[in-house]
């Protein structure tokens, strides 16, 4: 609850400066430094605990050459495509920063569009992550085309 | 108040001891650290940073003549895979060479051979009369072709003493699903991973380029070993298995993630050839001390195996990952630790969202060649705190185990790549 609170504090911060730009330059892309939206948030939060955090970690942090790290790594702040790919396929033997981690990812296709999109957003915006949130169109977008 | 008084004789004997030992043979004098490197330990041992290697130390050897050499997870900036360290004062030991261009696990010597293992292939390098590898450029690769996939790659060593040498090659999956780690994918039939991997192999020490077809596959049905030993009392070799993860991950209507963070075991086995210790289809709860049917292969928490599978000689929590097994020999710990083993357990992470587990060493007692007892920790805190280790963020992760000369615990950290030294302090 608490977490929440502090989630809708900061949510709250961002939307006003964001707001007041997009009336001072309307050609600004109004989805780059985009709030993510508190309820895709909390949903991405309760997959992240039942789907995730026994290999990632409470923290984000992974574990050392076993599981790769949330944090800051532009496998989750950069290409969204190529990150939504990795819940679709899974992914195994890929260095990460320059570490390998041995464990099997696992592909998490079972998930619908929104709920991918909702765990993307909630991991892009958690342990110390800043990046725009994802939507549901998106994922479907790139489930469209993603070959296996 | 015991451990007190202990603790303040160590810190005084580190003090003053630059100053009164003079006379004595600087190498031969062991100083534990004030602090005793930060470890909990029993009352009566002291401990010490021997040294700090700066590279991910996975297991240790010292040599008869007392050299010692640490096999590193990948080359350091040197690009060296294994490090030898001399002694120098109070105790400590230094890097002093380093060769090999390989990352990998294990590491074992004999007065005349070095043996390290990359995750492929096993090497051997003859030693001079003082320990000292005579040729570091040119090894003798005695086995070659060990199946790598990534997952589970350690390939741990350890020798009889009938010219054998005896290899893990873990399975390159958890629980060997259609796919690996997906949620509710079923156990692929008669299991194809363990044709080349998933067990323990046995070669001979002293021949070349030995394949798989060289070997004979001593036990099966092991899904990692990290940690194995020789034990000379029952002449077996006995190795701690690490047991399967994400029971409720991957079948969450048959297990809560409390049950799926205590099970199941990891499992000491004693081997003889031909056993199989049953994975995948199998699972060790330790409550029941039964062996489970896995839930890939139709069990549901509930229903015990059929099958001819070996029973664990003793277990442990689930999940803390045993990187090292030895049996110790030497007589400088009181007479209940002789042919004892001890046991490194690297820590969990499987254990989330409940607290993480391990980061110790414990002992478990033997009589006659087997467990007889209760384990004990006997080293603790090498995650620096209770609460590093629940996190799972500890500063230091125990992987190696040696018995130096003087019988001297040493012990490695693959996170920080310390060498820890413990020793009794003799009355």
């Amino acid at each position: 609850m608490k977490q929440i609170l502090v989630l809708l504090a900061v949510l709250a911060w961002f939307s006003e400066p964001a707001a007041a730009q997009k009336k001072a330059t309307p050609k600004a892309k109004p989805t780059a430094k985009a709030a993510a939206p508190a309820a895709s948030l909390a949903a991405g939060k309760a997959l992240y605990a039942q789907s995730c955090l026994s290999c990632h970690q409470a923290d984000g942090g992974g574990v050392d050459r076993m599981n790769a790290p949330l944090t800051q790594t532009t496998w989750v702040l950069g290409d969204k495509t190529r990150l939504v790919k990795v819940m679709l396929n899974g992914m195994q033997g890929v260095e990460v920063d320059g570490e390998k981690y041995a464990n099997v990812m696992p592909a998490f296709d079972y998930l619908t569009d929104q709920q991918l999109a909702d765990v993307l957003t909630y991991v892009r915006n958690s342990f110390g992550n800043k990046a725009s949130a994802l939507s549901g169109a998106e994922v479907k977008a790139v489930r469209a085309t993603n070959k296996k | 108040m015991k451990s007190n008084l202990t603790r303040y004789l160590l810190a005084s004997a580190a003090l003053v001891g630059s100053v009164s030992l003079f006379a004595l043979k600087a190498e031969d004098k062991v100083v534990p650290d004030a602090d005793n490197a930060g470890l909990k330990l029993p009352a009566g041992f002291g401990a010490l940073v021997a040294a700090e290697t700066g590279g991910r130390a996975r297991h240790i050897t010292v040599t008869p003549q007392g050299l010692i050499y640490v096999k590193l997870n990948r080359p350091n900036a040197a690009g060296k895979g294994i490090l030898m360290l001399r002694s120098t004062a109070n105790g400590k030991a230094e890097v002093a060479g380093g060769l090999g261009n390989y990352g990998g696990t294990g590491i074992y010597s004999t007065q005349d051979y070095l043996y390290a293992s990359s995750d492929q292939d096993v090497y051997r390098y003859k030693l001079n009369s003082k320990g000292e590898v005579a040729n570091p450029a040119q090894p003798e690769k005695i086995i070659t072709g060990l199946i790598d996939r990534g997952q589970h790659e350690s390939k741990s060593i350890t020798l009889d003493k009938a010219g054998n040498i005896y290899v893990n090659i873990g399975a390159y999956a958890n629980a060997c699903q259609v796919n690996d780690r997906q949620k509710r994918s079923k156990g692929r039939p008669n299991c194809p991973i363990l044709d080349s991997a998933g067990g323990i192999w046995q070669f001979r020490a002293d021949k070349l380029n030995q394949g798989y077809a060289a070997g004979t596959r001593y036990a099966t049905g092991l899904r990692n070993v990290v940690g194995l030993d020789w034990n000379t009392q029952a002449n077996q070799l006995f190795v701690m298995q690490h047991g399967r993860d994400q029971l409720s991950d991957n079948w969450p209507e048959l297990f809560t993630t409390k049950q799926s963070a205590e099970l199941p075991a990891e499992c000491l086995y004693a081997l003889n050839k031909g056993d199989n210790a049953g994975w995948p289809y199998i699972y060790y709860a330790p409550l029941q001390r039964k062996k489970m049917l896995a839930p890939e292969y139709g069990g549901d928490g509930k229903k015990v195996a059929d099958g001819n599978y070996l029973e664990p000689a003793a277990a442990y929590p689930a999940h803390t990952a045993p990187n090292a097994l030895l049996f110790y020999t030497g007589t400088m710990f009181p007479e209940k630790y002789r042919n004892g083993a001890f046991i490194a357990f690297h820590g969990s992470w499987n254990r989330a969202p409940e607290p993480q587990k391990g980061y110790y060493v414990v002992f478990q007692p033997f009589k006659d060649g087997k467990p007889f007892g209760e384990y004990e920790v006997f080293a603790d805190n090498f995650a620096g705190s209770p609460e590093k280790a629940a996190a799972g963020r500890p500063d230091h992760k125990p992987c190696g185990l040696a018995q130096g000369t003087d019988g001297s615990l040493y012990v490695t950290d693959d996170k920080k790549g310390t060498v820890y030294r413990i020793v009794y302090a003799k009355k």
